[in-house]
């Protein structure tokens, strides 16, 4: 028995070597993101009767299935408002930051032939996942302890010692809960992206089934490890049997892989390698083909994405107004306009942000011809009949096209979400129309990185910063104050308050010339310059 | 007609020099050895025949069109095969060579499957799973599979089995046969010799040696190993002769290629008895011109 885990301190030590630097990023991020969101909520919701106002709108099922049954609705303190809000979220982000970790170190090592290298030493054959598993569950204690503490030493009204230990205990276990099976279908497949797609597969499923059975079958929440420890009613009734059962499970999900793993071949899996295809589609065989192919996750993913934000936006509908009047940062951040309700002005401030998550996918997009490159892979193009233009004019279509579909797919999550709340939300027809106006704005920002992959391809990442600028100015511009030009360095300060005021059409022209213009100017220094990698 | 004509290329990185006044040309038929070590310059070489890189002067020029500004002509008549394959890893083997055929022009399809089996690839499996030598075996299959004028082929063998390699040497000769050329870069020194006409011999940038192996061969040593009736005097004094072993009847000994007859007329003498004599080896050339180079 000790020879299958010889070494197993050694190599727990090599792991933390690698990730001395990923693994306290992910715990003290979570943990800082915690409790900033905590110490936010006081002036978000100061006490009084609007606060349970807005407690009894949060029972509709939209939010049910968003953020997981309301406990503690009644007497809706700091801590119910924490547990309800933040821990389904937390615990989702934890989960993933340990299939992540789980698989960097399992099936990829493997997959990569470090393994090979580590098991021709005196190493048991369990030693390295006994050893990530000692890593992961050290990092998942630390972010447990780090959170609960500092939840609890924030002191607010209902956030005591008791709950912030089940809080921070919540998270740990559920993470540890994730790694447990993430390793076990290392063990059962054979490649680190099979790996990858069964474990973010059994995520997705654990909220889907949550979410269904949280809003009308009580069983089903409770088979989903993310159902179950919401179970614990943190800050209201702190019940620990969740915890409990989430790490015996958790205990034996590894005690499983251990035995897949003592069993099977290195490199060998349990769920065969489905073939694929032998012939490319008609649809794959153009380099546009070749573009929607690869990207064709991040499209499909972010179409979801979009509608889902722009739903969970439109599901608040019902309480804007309240939400509104009491909380005096949104007031700050939406300085009230002679004539427009505060829904009017929250429309037109979603549709700014959700403009900016729409150029994202956008970017990733464009960028990826850079990553191509890179990886050494346009070459394959290049090297024959294809042109650059061609290359470029591929990755620009498909960047511009998964704009359209984002802005629109995050104005339709918008307004079904707000029509199935209240009665007359507002005009599909206004909104989508501003949120057409939009485009030029993003296909802008897609110009501005064409333009750096043709003339600056090791600055690509600056159309980031910029991005990342200008979702600052936006939000924050009439809380901060701040100057007009500061706001003006970016497309989107050049669009007024739509639909609220109307936007000149010159200005979309020019801004559309503008992002062609610098699209031209990628065609042309793409061209030009020597391709690397 | 020379297919491909390189004269006087310079690459410059900002102030290193990749390629420094590089010049040489293959002919119709032919197939074209460019040998050199790692970092000499081989597949900077190669990326400016694909138009990849732009060279900073000279010019280089494919079916006598410039390898830069027709790139997308030119690639319609060529294939080629990268040293360093990368491939995506979500799509698989036989997705990525009909994206390849299709992307270069439709002809040749019919010989697809053919070396997919000769290669004995499984394309069903994800690019992701491949090891080095399949992935170099989905880009050999996309190269043969197309009936191109000229294939360009850098290091193209580095990953693949011995069995593997025959069946490429057969590809080559194949390709040859049916009048094409081939450009091969190549470090494997046996390989080269085994398939090329005329070689060309690249260090820091520069080609030092370009000829049939033949004339490269005249350049260097011969190793000769005799034996004679008579003790050999004085062999090592004679103006040529290298690196002598002397035996009790006879000698070994290395013979620079223009002296040799001369060496010959002067063992005569001391009656020989047996004779052999063989030509230096590819590698042997090779190092010699790394070391007098060096």
């Amino acid at each position: 028995m000790r020879h299958l885990f010889a070494n197993t301190g050694t190599l727990a030590r090599f792991i933390w070597r690698r990730d001395r630097v990923r693994l306290p990023v992910w715990v003290l991020s979570i943990a800082a993101f915690s409790i900033c969101f905590a110490s936010m909520f006081p002036s978000l919701y100061p006490p009084g009767p609007e606060r349970e106002i807005i407690a009894q709108t949060f029972a509709n099922p939209v939010f049910i299935s968003m953020l997981g049954p309301g406990y503690g609705l009644a007497d809706y303190h700091m801590g119910a408002i924490m547990a309800h809000q933040m821990l389904l979220f937390t615990a989702v982000v934890v989960a993933i930051m340990n299939i992540l970790l789980t698989i960097r170190h399992s099936r990829r090592d493997e997959e990569g032939g470090r393994i090979e290298v580590i098991r021709s030493l005196p190493v048991g054959r369990l030693a390295n996942a006994a050893a990530l598993m000692l890593v992961l569950a050290a990092g998942n204690i630390v972010l447990g302890i780090a959170t609960g503490a500092g939840l609890a030493l924030l002191g607010l009204e209902g956030m005591d010692w008791a709950g912030s230990v089940t809080y921070g205990a919540v998270l740990a276990v559920t993470g540890m809960c994730f790694a447990a099976l993430t390793l076990v279908f290392a063990q059962l497949t054979e490649t680190s992206r099979a790996t990858m797609g069964y474990a973010f597969a059994f995520l997705g499923l654990s909220f889907l089934l949550r979410a269904v059975g949280d809003v009308s079958s009580e069983p089903l929440s409770l088979i989903s490890p993310l159902g179950l420890v919401l179970r614990a009613q943190v800050y209201v009734s702190n019940y620990w049997w969740p915890i409990l059962i989430t790490f015996v499970a958790a205990a034996a999900l590894i005690l499983l892989a251990f035995r897949l793993n003592l069993v099977r071949d290195l490199g060998a899996g349990f769920i065969p390698a489905r073939p694929g295809r032998m012939h490319a589609s008609p649809f794959l065989k153009c380099t546009l083909g070749l573009v929607f192919r690869l990207e064709r996750t991040v499209i499909i993913g972010w179409a979801v994405g979009m509608f889902v934000l722009g739903a969970s936006y439109g599901s608040v509908f019902g309480e804007v107004e309240t939400f509104v009047q009491i909380g005096d940062l949104y007031q700050l951040m939406l300085p009230s306009v002679e004539g427009f309700s505060f829904t009017d002005q929250f429309v037109a401030m979603l549709l700014a942000v959700m403009s900016m998550a729409a150029a994202i996918p956008a970017l990733l997009i464009i960028l990826k011809l850079r990553g191509e490159e890179g990886a050494g892979r346009t070459e394959h193009l290049l090297s024959r009949a294809v042109s650059r233009a061609q290359i470029m004019g591929s990755f620009l279509a498909a960047a511009l096209g998964s704009a359209v579909i984002m802005q629109v797919l995050s104005v339709l999550g918008l307004w079904s979400a707000a029509a199935a709340v209240v009665s007359d939300p507002f005009s599909l027809g206004e909104a989508l129309l501003a949120s057409l106006t939009y485009i030029p704005v993003i296909w802008a920002l897609v110009g501005l990185a064409a333009a750096l992959i043709g003339f600056a391809p090791q600055r690509t990442n600056l159309v980031w910063l910029y991005l990342g600028y200008a979702f600052f100015t936006a939000y924050f511009r009439a809380l901060l104050q701040l100057p007009e030009w500061l706001v003006k360095l970016t497309p989107w300060g050049h669009i007024p308050n739509i639909p609220l005021e109307t936007v000149s059409p010159a200005t979309v022209v020019l801004i559309l010339l503008a992002a062609i213009a610098l699209m031209g100017l990628g065609f042309v220094g793409y061209a030009k310059r020597d391709i690397s990698g | 007609m020379a297919i491909l004509k390189v004269s006087n290329v310079t690459k410059q990185f900002g102030h290193v020099t990749a390629l420094d006044g590089i010049s040489f040309e293959v002919g119709q038929g032919e197939i074209y050895g460019f040998i050199g070590p790692n970092g000499a310059g081989k597949t900077t070489t190669i990326r400016i025949l694909l138009g990849i890189l732009k060279a900073t002067s000279g010019s280089a020029q494919i079916f006598g069109s410039d390898a830069w500004q027709d790139a997308v002509e030119i690639h319609k008549r060529i294939a080629y095969v990268p040293g360093e394959v990368s491939l995506w890893p979500n799509l698989t083997g036989g997705e990525v060579i009909d994206l390849f055929l299709k992307l270069r022009g439709a002809n040749g399809r019919h010989s697809r499957d053919e070396l997919i089996e000769r290669f004995d690839l499984d394309p069903t499996k994800k690019c992701g799973t491949y090891s080095k030598g399949n992935r170099q075996k989905v880009a050999l299959i996309a190269a043969f599979a197309v009936d191109a004028e000229l294939y360009i082929l850098d290091e193209p063998t580095s990953g693949l089995d011995p069995l593997m390699e025959i069946v490429f040497q057969e590809c080559v000769r194949e390709v040859k046969a049916a009048g094409k050329s081939v450009f091969l870069s190549s470090h494997i020194l046996s390989e080269v010799e085994k398939l090329c006409d005329r070689v060309s011999i690249i260090r820091q940038g520069k080609i030092i040696e370009s000829g049939s192996l033949r004339e490269l061969r005249h350049l260097t040593r011969t190793r000769v190993r005799v034996e004679t009736a008579r003790p050999i005097q004085n062999l090592s004094q004679v103006p040529g002769v290298h690196d002598v072993e002397a035996f009790e009847r006879g000698a070994a000994f290395q013979v620079d290629s223009e002296r040799l007859g001369e060496v010959l007329r002067y063992i005569s003498d001391f009656d020989v008895v047996a004779l052999e004599s063989a030509p230096p080896t590819l590698e042997e050339l090779f190092i010699h011109h790394y070391r007098s180079w060096r």
